[in-house]
C-alpha cells in the first residue's frame, strides 16, 4: 500500500490533506505490522439488516456492558464477607444492629460513599434489562424462526447466556447478605436438600456446612464476579464471532433470499446507530437508576434466619422458579426413611423440562420438517402457526408460573383471596397453554387466509359501486408486485405419511405441525384472479367514468 | 397457737386452707397482674353516653348487652365485647373498621364514622363492662424515648411476615390481608398489638412490653421519615413491581428508541 501527496490542496483543504495524509501513514505503519487493513475492511463492509425488532440482542449486549462497568465500581466498596460487625453508619434505624460485614458494605455504599447509591441501582437495574432483553431478543429469534439452519448452535449458545444470566442475578441477588437474598438462599437450600440421597451433601458442600454458616456469600462473590461473567463474556464472544460468521438474517422482501443480506454497511451507518444506541441504552438506565429505586437493603434488614417479609419474591426472571413452589400441593411421603418430597421435585423437573423444550427447539423442528436448506430469510409468525401456538404456549406456562409467584401481592393488591387465586393458576397452568395454543393456531391461519385474499383480490377501499343493472361491486385496489412479493414468499409444508423412510412418530409430528394449512396462491389462481378484476375493473369503469370519488367528495372539491 | 394446733383436724380446716390459698393467689394474681400504663378516667356520664350509642349502632350485632350473636345456623354475627378494653373499641371505630361497612373477610378501615367524643364514650362503655387493655398514655407513645434499632428487630422478627418489611402490607388466607401501616396514628398501633384486631394476634405487654411496642412504632416513624432514598419506592412491594416496571416502562422507552433507530429516513 502507498500513499501519495497532493500539492493542490489549499487553505483548510491543506489542513484536512495533512490530517489525511497522517492517518495514512499511521494506517499503513500499523497495517504493516498487524494486517489489520483487511479486518477493517471486511467489518467496516459488513452488512446488516435494518429493522428495530433486531435491536434487542444489542440492548442485552450494552446492559451488559454497563454491568461490566457499574460491578467493577462496586467491587472496589464491597467487602464479601459474613464477619459481624456493628452498624454505625448513618442510617438511623439500624445503628447498633450486629450485621455482617458484607451488608455493612452495602449500606456504606448506599449512604456514604459518593454516587454509590446510583451505581448500586444501575448495577441492579441493567441486570433487570439485561434479562428482559435477552427475553425479548429470543421471542423474536423464535417467532421468525431465525434459530433455523445454519443457526441452531448459536441458539443455544444465546440459550446459555440466559440461564448464565439467571445465575448471574441470583448470585448477585444474594450477596448483600439481607433479609430478602437470605430467603431466596434458604429456599435454593430446600430444593437442594430435596433431591434424594445426595441433596444434603449438596447443601453441606455449597454452605461450607449447616444453612446459612459463613462460607456463602465469598463463595456467591467469586461465581458471581469471576465465573459467571468470564463465561458470558466467552459466550457472548462465540454468539457474535457466529453472528458474523453466518451473518444476519433479514425479513422476507423483494430482492432479499437466503443467498444474500439487504442492508446497510457496519461503516458508516451502523457504527452510528449501534454507538448512538449504547448511548441511548446507557442513558435510559441511568436515568430509571437515578429515579427509581430497587432492592432497599435497609428496609429488608440483615439477615436473620428467622424472619420471612410478606412479599418476599426474587427478582422477576426467576419468579417463575418460586411459582412453582408455592402452586404445588405440597405432597410427600417417605421411604426407607428419606423423605422424597414431590413438593420441590415435580417443579424442579417442569423447570428442567421447560427449559430443556427451548434449548432443543429448533432440533426438534428441524426433524419434523427434515428442512436442511440454510435459512437466511425469516419467517412471518403467522405464517408458521404452530410454532407461534408453540412459542406462545410456552410463555403462558412461564407467566403463570411466574404469577403463581406474586400471589399474595396479587390478592392484596386486588382484594381476591389467594386460595382461589393459587387454584386459579394451579388449573391455568394445564389449561391455559393448550387453549392459547388453539387460539393462536386459529388466528395465525386466519391471518393467512386473510392475506390470501389479499393477494388475489387487493385491498377493499369500502367504495362500492351500483351499476345501471343494480349490481353492487366494491373497488379493489390491487397490490404492487413488492407487497405482493412477501405475501406469497414463504415455504409451505405438508403432512408426510408413514412409510417410505418416514416413522409413523415422524408422520405424527408432521400431521400435528402441518395438518391445518392454508393453500398457498399458485400462479395460474393469480392469474384467474387478476383476469376477474379487470373484468371487474372494467364494469366498475362504465358504471363511473373512471371517477371512484364519493358524491361528498365530488361535491366539497 | 395451742388452740389452733388443736383444731387442725377440725373438718372445717381443710376448707379454711383451701379459702386461704385462694385468696393469696388471688391477691398475689392482682398485685402482679401485667397493667397497662394507665387506665383512663371514664365518667358514669361517659358510660350512660357510650351506652346509647352502642344501642343505636352495635348492638346489632354485637347484642344488646354486648355478650355477641349468633345467626341461626351458628355463625358469630358479632364478638361479645365484654373485656374487650377501651384499646379495641379506639382501634376499631377510631380507624373507622366499626361500625362495619360490609361484611366480608375481614373489616376495612376507612373515615371515622364517630367522632373523637362518640369514640371515647363507646370505649368507656365497653370498658365498664370488664377489665381489658385500656387506651395507651403519651408517654407510651412518645417516639422520642424509642428505639428504633430495637423496633425495626422486633418488627423484622414479629410484625414483618404479615405487614411487609416496609410495612407495604400482605396478604393472608382467604381474602383476609394484613393492612399496610403506612400513615397509621403510633396510637392505633400501638392498640392493634395489644388488642389483636381481626386476624392479628394479640401482643400483650408480657409478650410485648410497653416499651417494645414504643420502639416498633417507633421504627414505623424513621421507615417514613426516611422515604426511599433511592427515588420513586414503587410501593415498596420489592422486586415484583421493579420486574413489572423493567418489562412496561423501561421496555418502551428502549422500544421506542430501536424503532427511531430502525426507522427508514425519510
Amino acid at each position: 500500500m502507498t500513499t501519495t501527496s497532493d500539492s493542490r490542496t489549499t487553505g483548510t483543504g491543506e489542513k484536512n490533506g495533512r490530517m489525511m495524509k497522517l492517518g495514512a501513514v499511521g494506517g499503513d505503519w500499523l497495517d504493516q505490522r498487524v494486517g489489520g487493513a483487511g479486518l477493517v475492511k471486511f467489518f467496516a463492509r459488513k452488512i446488516f439488516p435494518d429493522h428495530w425488532s433486531f435491536m434487542f440482542g444489542e440492548v442485552a449486549l450494552y446492559s451488559f456492558v454497563i454491568l461490566l462497568i457499574s460491578g467493577t465500581f462496586l467491587t472496589m466498596f464491597f467487602v464479601p464477607s459474613m464477619d459481624e460487625v456493628v452498624y454505625d453508619g448513618p442510617y438511623e434505624a439500624l445503628q447498633g444492629a450486629e450485621v455482617s460485614r458484607a451488608f455493612a458494605s452495602t449500606m456504606y455504599i448506599s449512604f456514604e460513599l459518593r454516587g454509590g447509591l446510583l451505581f448500586r441501582q444501575m448495577h441492579h437495574w441493567a441486570a433487570l434489562v439485561f434479562m428482559v432483553a435477552i427475553f425479548v431478543h429470543m421471542f423474536r429469534v423464535f417467532f421468525t424462526g431465525a434459530f433455523r439452519k445454519p443457526r441452531e448452535l448459536n441458539w443455544l449458545v444465546g440459550f446459555s447466556l440466559m440461564v448464565l444470566g439467571m445465575v448471574a442475578g441470583f448470585t448477585g441477588y444474594s450477596l448483600p447478605d439481607d433479609v430478602l437474598s437470605g430467603n431466596g438462599l434458604r429456599v435454593i437450600d430446600g430444593l437442594m436438600k430435596a433431591i434424594p440421597i445426595i441433596g444434603t451433601y449438596l447443601s453441606m458442600l455449597l454452605f461450607g456446612g449447616e444453612f446459612p454458616g459463613t462460607d456463602i456469600i465469598p463463595r456467591l462473590f467469586t461465581i458471581h464476579i469471576l465465573l459467571v461473567p468470564a463465561a458470558i463474556l466467552g459466550l457472548i464472544a462465540i454468539h457474535l464471532v457466529m453472528l458474523v460468521a453466518h451473518k444476519h438474517t433479514h425479513y422476507p422482501g423483494p430482492g432479499r433470499t437466503d443467498r444474500n443480506v439487504v442492508g446497510f454497511p457496519l461503516f458508516p451507518v451502523y457504527t452510528a446507530k449501534a454507538g448512538g444506541f449504547f448511548f441511548l441504552v446507557f442513558g435510559i438506565i441511568t436515568l430509571i437508576s437515578a429515579t427509581t429505586a430497587i432492592n432497599a437493603i435497609w428496609v429488608y434488614g440483615p439477615y436473620d434466619p428467622s424472619p420471612v417479609s410478606a412479599g418476599s419474591q426474587p427478582d422477576w426472571y426467576m419468579l417463575w422458579t418460586d411459582g412453582g413452589l408455592r402452586l404445588m400441593p405440597g405432597w410427600e411421603f417417605t421411604v426407607f426413611g428419606y423423605v422424597i418430597s414431590l413438593n420441590m421435585l415435580i417443579p424442579f423437573a417442569v423447570y428442567g423440562g421447560l427449559l430443556a423444550f427451548l434449548a432443543l427447539y429448533p432440533f426438534l423442528e428441524a426433524w419434523v420438517t427434515g428442512d436442511d436448506r440454510e435459512h437466511h430469510v425469516l419467517d412471518l409468525p403467522y405464517n408458521t402457526p404452530v410454532r407461534t401456538g408453540i412459542g406462545v404456549a410456552w410463555i403462558s406456562v412461564y407467566l403463570i408460573l411466574a404469577l403463581g409467584a406474586t400471589n399474595d401481592l396479587i390478592a392484596l393488591k386486588l382484594q381476591l383471596s389467594i386460595n382461589d387465586l393459587t387454584w386459579l393458576f394451579r388449573i391455568g397452568i394445564f389449561v391455559a397453554p393448550v387453549l392459547l395454543f388453539w387460539i393462536t393456531k386459529r388466528v395465525c391461519l386466519s391471518l393467512q387466509r386473510q392475506k390470501r385474499n389479499t393477494v388475489l383480490h387487493g385491498e377493499e377501499t369500502s367504495r362500492v359501486v351500483r351499476t345501471e343493472s343494480g349490481e353492487m361491486l366494491e373497488i379493489h385496489e390491487p397490490l404492487n408486485e413488492y407487497d405482493r412479493w412477501v405475501l406469497v414468499q414463504h415455504d409451505d409444508y405438508r403432512p408426510l405419511k408413514a412409510g417410505n423412510g418416514v416413522s409413523s412418530l415422524r408422520a405424527k409430528a408432521t400431521s400435528f405441525f402441518f395438518k391445518d394449512r392454508i393453500e398457498p396462491v399458485t400462479p395460474t389462481e393469480l392469474r384467474e384472479a387478476m383476469e376477474h378484476a379487470g373484468h371487474e375493473k372494467h364494469v366498475i369503469d362504465e358504471a363511473t367514468g373512471g371517477d371512484y370519488r364519493i358524491p361528498a367528495e365530488k361535491a366539497h372539491h | 397457737m395451742k388452740a389452733l394446733a388443736a383444731r387442725r383436724h377440725h373438718p372445717m380446716a381443710l376448707l379454711v386452707i383451701l379459702l386461704l390459698a385462694l385468696v393469696a393467689t388471688g391477691g398475689l394474681y392482682v398485685a402482679f397482674q401485667p397493667r397497662d400504663a394507665q387506665a383512663e378516667a371514664y365518667t358514669e356520664e361517659d358510660v350512660q353516653a357510650g351506652e346509647a350509642l352502642f344501642l343505636a349502632n352495635c348492638a346489632t350485632c354485637h347484642g344488646r348487652n354486648a355478650e355477641g350473636l349468633t345467626d341461626s345456623e351458628g355463625n358469630t354475627l358479632g364478638p361479645s365485647l365484654i373485656g374487650v378494653g377501651a384499646a379495641a373499641v379506639d382501634f376499631q371505630v377510631g380507624t373507622g373498621r366499626m361500625p362495619m361497612q360490609a361484611s366480608g373477610p375481614q373489616a376495612q378501615g376507612k373515615p371515622a364514622q364517630m367522632d373523637e367524643e362518640q369514640t371515647r364514650q363507646l370505649a368507656a362503655y365497653v370498658a365498664s363492662l370488664g377489665p381489658g387493655p385500656s387506651v395507651p398514655d403519651e408517654e407510651a407513645l412518645d417516639t422520642s424515648l424509642g428505639d428504633a434499632e430495637a423496633g425495626g428487630e422486633i418488627f423484622r422478627v414479629n410484625c414483618a411476615m404479615c405487614h411487609n418489611a416496609a410495612g407495604a402490607g400482605g396478604a393472608l388466607t382467604r381474602g383476609k390481608y394484613a393492612p399496610a401501616l403506612t400513615g397509621v396514628e403510633p396510637r392505633h398501633v400501638y392498640q392493634a398489638m395489644a388488642t389483636g384486631p381481626q386476624n392479628m394476634p394479640v401482643f400483650n405487654d408480657t409478650n410485648l412490653s410497653p416499651e417494645d411496642k414504643r420502639d416498633v412504632i417507633t421504627y414505623l416513624e424513621s421507615l417514613e421519615e426516611t422515604g426511599s432514598p433511592g427515588g420513586i419506592s414503587l410501593g415498596s412491594l420489592g422486586p415484583v413491581t421493579e420486574g413489572l416496571y423493567a418489562w412496561t416502562i423501561i421496555l418502551t422507552l428502549l422500544t421506542g428508541c430501536a424503532v427511531w433507530l430502525g426507522a427508514k429516513a425519510k
